[in-house]
Formats: structure tokens, C-alpha cells, sequence
């Protein structure tokens, strides 16, 4: 059991209150974890930003902030306040708050870190609230709180029993308790258990859930032509046409875009297609070939300040054995996610008000309180839930043109995104490269110099130079440099790792095949090194990668494989947690094709197990999509694919069956969202290399000299 | 402009639309009717997947004129109550993750499955070959499609 205290400096972490019809209130800070960051802690009622209730009738409602993108925290997160509550999980609502409820000002938005952040904070909450409602209970039969218990939503002490509900006014009364006492993980009944997503029914019965299933009375739906290539800005513009298609009511301009308002989704889009724009370049209009020539180079020039140096990295080459040197690249990717970028605005004088999928409501509050020139208290954001993120709804460019052209139309807009306006106007992951070269001796590695090159600012980083292999190397040296562009870019799931882990579980075992070892037990030498006697600082615990290692090995059958099947190897810890997975590639029609991934994943307690399996599967599915497909070129600043048509993404065939072993322990939880996904392009292409003998350093694989099964 | 009578989940509805209004828009935007979603505009995402006459297609691909007589089933009219065998599957393997596509994978499948009660794996995965999960839920899926052809 944990004992933890509910209050520092005065600075509450809750607040309570009497429920509004009778009952107990509890607010809290959803984001903010007691142990850290003490400066977060929330002081007043509006800086709560999530509400337990549990109403004189006994119903007990959760008001989650967060906004589900599909990983399920909506769901997770409540369970960690019902657990330390002690009510069945069957009888607790939970409510997606909205921005705009005064109180629900500070909202911020999850990612992988949701549960991790959460962990503690939540159960303080439940737990406080079990607390008072006991202390009520005790109060009232006169006897002591430490003679009652709490379980299923009822009181007991001596001969007494009370259900939540009986009792919830009167723990409204209650002081709040100086410090409460968390459950033992051995004894959680909700954490661990498979809860449905809170959505669920919604989704399966076409219930309006997302963003763009948003409507007010008298809403416009807008549809914005955007310069059709980064660099450029608009001359001229001729409307005529577009103005004559029937349900387009105005064509508006804002800054080098043009918004054709409609009284339907099709009026605007054929209005825009009927608008003549007449654009010119402003900027550089790039091109990918460019840029690969660029970001060659910088991967051969030396920095003056390199990221980590262990050791004597230009000794260990100079008396090497042997030195292995490989090249990996990968392209710039659109986000993609299912449902288009969408949003809802409607100025007036009064008020600004925001409706829509966006992760991070509290920026995009700001930043259109400041485009519009408003108070930001006249502004407010309510989230829906979101048909996929993978980073895109980090930036709020959407929300903006619905507030700019809701101010300029003065009318309620709903801004919707063909699938070419979102795949040609993203936020794309960055296009890099990675230069990675190895020193052997005697069988050993004793040197190894890893450069980092993309497309981004001169603060942006391209490598992880204190995760695996620092501390298990001697000579050991990492290097980054940035190339600027004007084509926008952000993060895209599981940020920079996304392609270094593939670059780099791929160069391991390369290594493995040269030095004639196996490639599992080559990484387990390197960590044992790091582990026992690391060489500087390392952030990440060798113990934990051991750990999914040998539990991959074992549950893939590593160095058995089934007749017919190769397998590839490869291990990544990111966002926290530490992932291994095992492909198996078969040859089809003398094809290789990956028919299934053995996964082993330590995230500590697993809190909702299904979910949790959910997520590794689709990780791991859009690693091995992204690495196999994943093509985006510029040309003079145009982006190269439009639709699905001309962006291939993965499909039900090509998805491999994902198997996912969880190493069991009480850790607390850590990020789940994202580090299955590192990982599967490297245990991909190790596969591919051992079925083929061919090996691939450029994303998209499928446009390799190899044909796929 | 022209007024089409139109056969949606039973009931007949009347809309005024232009001739080439994909139905998908005339659903979501004329009869409300949102959970036949937007993915791709262009037949290859599988989103925004609906019945015409217990066919799978693309809404987004077939205009409201060349609807006829046709009976347009959507998700919000696969089954009264919303117990497809399809949907009670997907509970039980809470197959959704943001759960954009999933409507239009459920009408997919629940097409399949009239025509081929008993579908193989690869049956399977030819069959929902059209419709992206951009969440990569296919494993999930799979076996919800399974899950409902045993129990119907
Ligand atoms: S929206 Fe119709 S297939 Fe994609
Ligand atoms: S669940 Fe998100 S696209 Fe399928």
C-alpha cells in the first residue's frame, strides 16, 4: 500500500464540493501527478479539469478531459479512479468534458503518457473519495473511520451498512483527508481487467461521435483551397463559377486561402473545384532529390559539437579490424489519420466558440484568442472524440481557418478536409537519414559513430544518443544536423524513432551477420556491458530490454523457426516502455511476406488488458505498413500523392497476425500508444534480409529491387 | 435540383440534391444520417460503406441519381437494436481503436457474411481488402468476422 498525501503547501490537489441535486463532488487535475511538479498543482476550482461525482441516487460519473484518439484512455484512465473508489465498474458513467464548461478551462490532452501521468493522481482522487465517504459513514454510527470498509459502493462497519449514495451528501461535509492510503496492486479488481471502450456503442451504431459528425443550426460547411504547394502564395482568384453551384452561398479570402461556404459538404467541394486560382512562388519551391543530396552531405560532415562522445571514437576505427558502414533513409509521411482534419467555429461578439478533434485545446485557445485579437476568457474549445491522431491533431491550423473564417463570414462554420486537402496541406513526419558505422576488434565492438540527418529546425534532434547501445559500447559517438525547409513538419507517432529504431535494429544486425554472431545474442552482450558497467550516463535500463528480449526469443522461438520461415530480430524502448519483437517472413510465390510478429512488451502494470493487446497489434501493423509503403515526394514544393489512390496504405491482407506477451509486474504503467510501432520495420527488414538475402536501407521497402508476396 | 424518393433502412425519405451528389453526402448531410463516414471521396478507403440492395459499395462513389428503387441499408439500420452478429462480435472483441472506419468495416463484413456464411481466412481477407483501418485493428477484426460467422 501506498500512502500519499493530498495536500502540499495548501495547495490542494482536489477540491470537494457538494454536488448540485445532492451528493459528493470531487475535482481534480487529471494531467498532473502529486509527486512531480509541484508548481502544477492546481489551487482553484478552475484549475480542475476532471470531476468525480457520486450523486444521492448513487450513480457515480467520471468526467474525463481527455480526448480520445484511439488509445483508449478515455476508458483506462476512469478505470484507476474506480478502482481506489471501490465501485463496480458496470455502474460508472464516464463523460468527456467539454472546454467550455468554465471549469474545464485547463484541459490539456494525453498521448503515450496519459496513464503514466495519470497514475497517481487518479487513484488520489478515488481514493480521497472513498475516504470521506467513510469518515461520513463513521461519523454518523459514532464509531471509528478505521473500523469501516468500502467495497462495491457500500460502507460497512460493526452492523452497519450504507451504499455510496446514502452517504454523499453528508462526505461532502467532510474535511479532506490530510493523506489517503492506495490500493496494493495485488489487490485491483478493475486494473488488469478487459473494459470495453466507453464509446463502443456509439462507434458500432453510427451514432455522430467525431468532429465531423458536428452540426448546429445555421452552420455553413466550409471548404478551403490551400496554395497547392509549400513556397507558394496566391495572385488572383476567379469565383464566378463557383459562385453559381447550387448550395454555395460565399467565397471568402483569408491571407493566400480562399474558403467556398456551402450549405453541404459536396456544394463546397465542387465549388472549389470549379475556382479558378491563379498562385505564384514566393519561397523556394523544393524538391525531394534536393533534399536527399543535401542531407547525404551533412551526414559526412562533422559536427563541432557532436551530441555524445564516449571514449576515443577516432582511435577505435584507426585500429579496427574491420569497419562496417551503412546508409538508411526514409521519406516525409502525411499523417493520415481516417477521419480528415475537421473543425467547428462560431464568432460572434461575444463569444468564440470552438467545437472539434484536437489534442491540445488549451494552445489552440490561445493561439486563436490571439489571430482573432480576443480575451482569451471569450474563447473556448470543446473536444470530440477523434477518428485517429499519430501526432496531426498536436497542431490546431484547422481550428484557426474555422475560427478565421467563422469572424470573417460571421456565421457558425464547420471546416472539412477532402482527403487531398489533408494529405497535401500536413504537418508531415520529417524525411531523415542515418549514417551508422561500427569498429570490430577481436570480435568486438569497440567503436561506433552514429550520424543523424533532417529535415527540420536547427533545435530539431535526430537521435537518441543516451538509450541503447550508450553505455554498452567503449568508443561510442552521435552526431545531428538539421536541414531547414519550408515544408511544414511535426510529429508523427512515436516522433524520430519512428525511423532511427528501424535504421538502427537493422544496422545490429548487419553487425551480427559480419561478426558471425547471432543477432539476439549480440544485443544482449552490449546490454550486459551497460548494465553491469555502463560507459557514461545511459536513460534507458538494460535490465528491462534484457527482459522483453528473452521473452521474445522465447514466445518467437528465436533460432527455431517454423519450415519455411525466416526471422528478423529487432528491440526498441521508447515513450518509457521497452518493446522485442520477432518477425516471421515466408517466402510466397517466391515473395517474402510477413505472416506474423511475436511481440513481448514490458509497460509495466497493464491496465486494461484488450485494449492494451489493441494497441500493440496496431502498432506494430502501422510499423510494418509505414516501412513497407510509406512514399512521399516533393516536386518543385508539390506534394507527390493526393488520395489513396496514389498513397498506398496497409490493408487487411498484408497485416501480419501480432502475438503479444506482456512481461508481468506491478511497475507503474508507461506509455502504450507508440512504442510497438519503433520496433516492427527493423524485425521487418531483418526478416526480409535473411529470406532474401537482400537488405533494405530505404523506406518504402516495397520500392526496393525485391518484389513482395 | 431534382426530389429523389429514396429507400433508407426501411423508411422512404425524400431529398432535394443535385443529380451527382454522392449519396454518402446526401446521407451525412441532407437525412443526418452520420455514421456513414468520409475517408477518401474516391472508392478507396472502404469509410464510407453502405447496402444497395444487400451489396456492399462506396457511397462516396455512387450519385443519389442512380439510387432508383434500390434499398439503401446503412449502420444505423444493419440491425434493429443494433445486434448484427457482426456488432454483438465487435463487442465482445472491442475491436475499435479511434473507430473512424469501423462502421464501414461492419457493413463490409456484414455483406460478406450474407454471401458467404462461412468464409475462409483468406475469403476474409480479400473481401475486406477495400477497407482501411488506419489504426491497423485488422488482427481485431479478423476474428470478430470469425466470431459472427460461427454464431449466425
Ligand atoms: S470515402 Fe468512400 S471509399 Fe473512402
Ligand atoms: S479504428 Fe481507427 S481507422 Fe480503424
Amino acid at each position: 500500500m501506498t500512502l500519499i498525501k493530498t495536500n502540499y503547501n495548501r495547495r490542494s490537489f482536489l477540491k470537494v464540493s457538494a454536488l448540485a441535486g445532492g451528493g459528493l463532488m470531487v475535482g481534480f487535475n487529471w494531467a498532473c501527478s502529486p509527486s512531480e511538479n509541484l508548481r502544477k498543482a492546481p489551487s482553484e476550482w478552475f484549475d480542475m479539469n476532471a470531476f468525480l461525482s457520486i450523486a444521492d441516487n448513487g450513480q457515480v460519473t467520471i468526467m474525463s478531459p481527455n480526448p480520445e484518439i484511439g488509445q483508449n484512455v478515455k476508458t483506462s484512465m476512469p478505470m484507476l479512479v474506480a478502482e481506489e473508489l471501490e465501485v463496480p465498474w458496470a455502474d460508472v458513467i464516464v463523460k468527456q468534458g467539454l472546454l467550455d464548461e468554465g471549469a474545464f478551462r485547463r484541459q490539456v490532452a494525453g498521448g503515450s503518457q496519459s496513464i503514466r501521468q495519470g497514475w497517481k493522481s487518479l487513484r488520489m482522487a478515488g481514493a480521497t473519495a472513498k475516504q470521506m465517504l467513510i469518515n461520513a459513514a463513521a461519523q454518523k454510527w459514532g464509531i471509528s473511520p478505521a473500523d469501516c470498509t468500502a467495497k462495491n459502493g457500500i460502507i460497512s462497519g460493526g452492523d452497519n451498512k450504507l451504499s455510496y449514495g446514502e452517504i454523499a451528501s453528508l462526505a461532502a461535509t467532510m474535511e479532506v483527508p490530510e493523506d489517503v492510503t492506495l490500493k496494493d496492486p495485488k489487490d485491483f479488481t478493475i486494473i488488469g481487467t478487459s473494459q470495453d471502450n466507453v464509446d463502443l456503442e456509439s462507434i458500432i451504431s453510427g451514432k455522430p461521435t467525431f468532429g465531423i459528425d458536428f452540426e448546429r443550426e445555421g452552420m455553413l460547411h466550409a471548404v478551403v483551397m490551400r496554395p497547392p504547394a509549400f513556397g507558394m502564395s496566391l495572385e488572383s482568384y476567379d469565383d464566378t463559377e463557383t459562385r453559381a453551384v447550387t448550395g454555395v452561398s460565399d467565397v471568402i479570402r483569408f491571407g493566400d486561402k480562399i474558403a467556398i461556404l456551402a450549405t453541404n459538404t459536396w456544394a463546397g467541394f465542387k465549388g472549389k473545384k470549379a475556382l479558378k486560382a491563379n498562385w505564384k512562388g514566393k519561397q523556394k519551391l523544393e524538391n525531394t532529390d534536393e533534399h536527399d543530396r543535401k542531407m547525404l552531405k551533412l551526414l559526412d560532415t562533422k559536427s563541432s559539437k557532436p551530441k555524445r562522445e564516449d571514449g576515443n571514437v577516432g582511435r577505435a576505427f584507426a585500429q579496427a579490424d574491420k569497419v562496417i558502414e551503412k546508409v538508411y533513409e526514409a521519406p516525409f509521411l502525411p499523417h493520415n489519420t481516417m477521419e480528415p482534419m475537421n473543425f467547428f467555429a462560431d464568432v460572434t461578439d461575444s463569444k468564440v466558440e470552438l467545437i472539434g478533434p484536437v489534442q491540445t485545446p488549451l494552445r489552440t485557445r490561445n493561439s486563436v484568442a490571439a489571430l482573432l485579437d480576443r480575451p482569451r476568457e471569450e474563447v473556448s474549445v470543446a473536444m470530440t472524440r477523434m477518428g485517429g491522431g499519430f501526432g496531426r491533431r498536436l497542431y490546431g491550423d484547422f481550428a484557426l481557418e474555422a475560427a478565421e473564417i467563422s469572424s470573417l463570414a460571421k456565421r457558425p462554420v464547420k471546416v472539412v478536409f477532402s482527403r487531398e486537402d489533408d494529405m497535401t496541406a500536413g504537418i508531415y513526419r520529417p524525411a531523415s537519414k542515418y549514417k551508422f558505422r561500427a569498429a570490430v576488434k577481436d570480435g568486438k565492438i569497440t567503436g561506433y559513430h552514429l550520424t543523424g540527418a533532417g529535415i527540420g529546425s536547427s533545435r530539431s534532434s535526430w537521435t537518441r544518443e543516451n538509450w541503447f547501445p550508450a553505455g554498452g559500447i567503449e568508443n561510442y559517438k552521435v552526431e545531428s544536423h538539421s536541414l531547414q525547409s519550408n515544408i511544414t513538419t511535426g510529429a508523427w507517432r512515436a516522433p524520430i524513432t519512428n525511423f532511427l529504431a528501424i535504421a538502427e535494429q537493422s544496422f545490429f544486425d548487419e553487425l551480427a551477420t559480419e561478426m558471425s554472431v547471432d543477432a539476439v545474442q549480440l544485443r544482449l552482450d552490449i546490454l550486459e556491458r551497460a548494465k553491469t558497467n555502463p560507459v557514461g550516463k545511459i536513460s534507458y535500463e538494460p535490465e528491462k530490454m534484457i527482459g522483453v528480449i528473452k521473452l521474445a526469443a522465447e514466445k518467437g522461438n528465436w533460432g527455431k523457426p517454423e519450415t519455411g520461415v525466416s526471422q528478423g530480430f529487432s528491440c526498441y524502448y521508447s515513450h518509457n516502455t521497452y518493446v522485442a519483437e520477432v518477425a516471421h517472413v515466408r517466402m510466397r510465390d517466391g515473395n517474402p511476406f510477413i505472416e506474423k510478429m511475436t511481440t513481448a512488451v514490458d509497460c509495466g502494470i497493464v491496465v486494461n488488458p484488450d485494449a492494451a493487446i489493441n494497441q500493440v497489434q496496431g502498432g506494430v501493423v502501422d510499423g510494418i505498413g509505414h516501412a513497407m509503403y510509406g512514399d512521399f515526394k516533393f516536386i518543385n514544393g508539390e506534394p507527390q500523392a493526393q488520395n489513396f489512390n496514389e498513397y498506398r496504405l496497409i490493408r487487411a491482407a498484408e497485416a501480419p497476425k501480432v502475438d503479444v506477451h506482456f512481461v508481468k509486474n506491478t511497475n507503474d504503467p508507461t506509455g502504450l500508444g507508440e512504442p510497438s510501432l519503433p520496433p516492427a520495420g527493423g524485425a521487418l527488414a531483418n526478416g526480409i534480409a535473411k529470406a532474401t538475402g537482400t537488405r533494405l536501407y530505404k523506406i518504402p521497402f516495397v520500392k526496393q529491387q525485391i518484389t513482395f508476396g | 435540383m431534382a426530389n429523389y424518393s429514396l429507400n433508407i433502412n426501411g423508411q422512404q425519405k425524400t431529398v432535394e440534391a443535385d443529380p451527382d451528389t454522392p449519396m454518402l453526402w446526401v446521407l451525412r448531410d441532407l437525412l443526418d444520417l452520420k455514421g456513414t463516414k468520409f475517408g477518401c471521396g474516391i472508392a478507396q478507403c472502404g469509410a464510407c460503406t453502405v447496402h444497395l440492395d444487400g451489396t456492399a459499395v462506396r457511397s462516396c462513389s455512387v450519385p443519389v441519381s442512380a439510387v432508383g428503387e434500390n434499398k439503401i441499408t446503412t449502420i444505423e439500420g444493419l440491425a434493429e437494436n443494433f445486434d448484427h452478429p457482426l456488432q454483438n462480435a465487435w463487442r465482445e472483441h472491442d475491436v475499435p481503436q479511434c473507430g473512424y472506419c469501423q462502421a464501414g468495416q461492419i457493413m463490409n463484413a456484414a455483406a460478406l457474411l450474407s454471401r458467404n456464411a462461412s468464409p475462409s481466412e483468406t475469403e476474409i481477407e480479400t473481401a475486406m481488402n477495400g477497407n482501411i483501418c488506419r489504426c491497423g485493428t485488422y488482427n481485431k477484426i479478423k476474428a470478430a468476422i470469425n466470431t459472427a460467422a460461427a454464431n449466425m
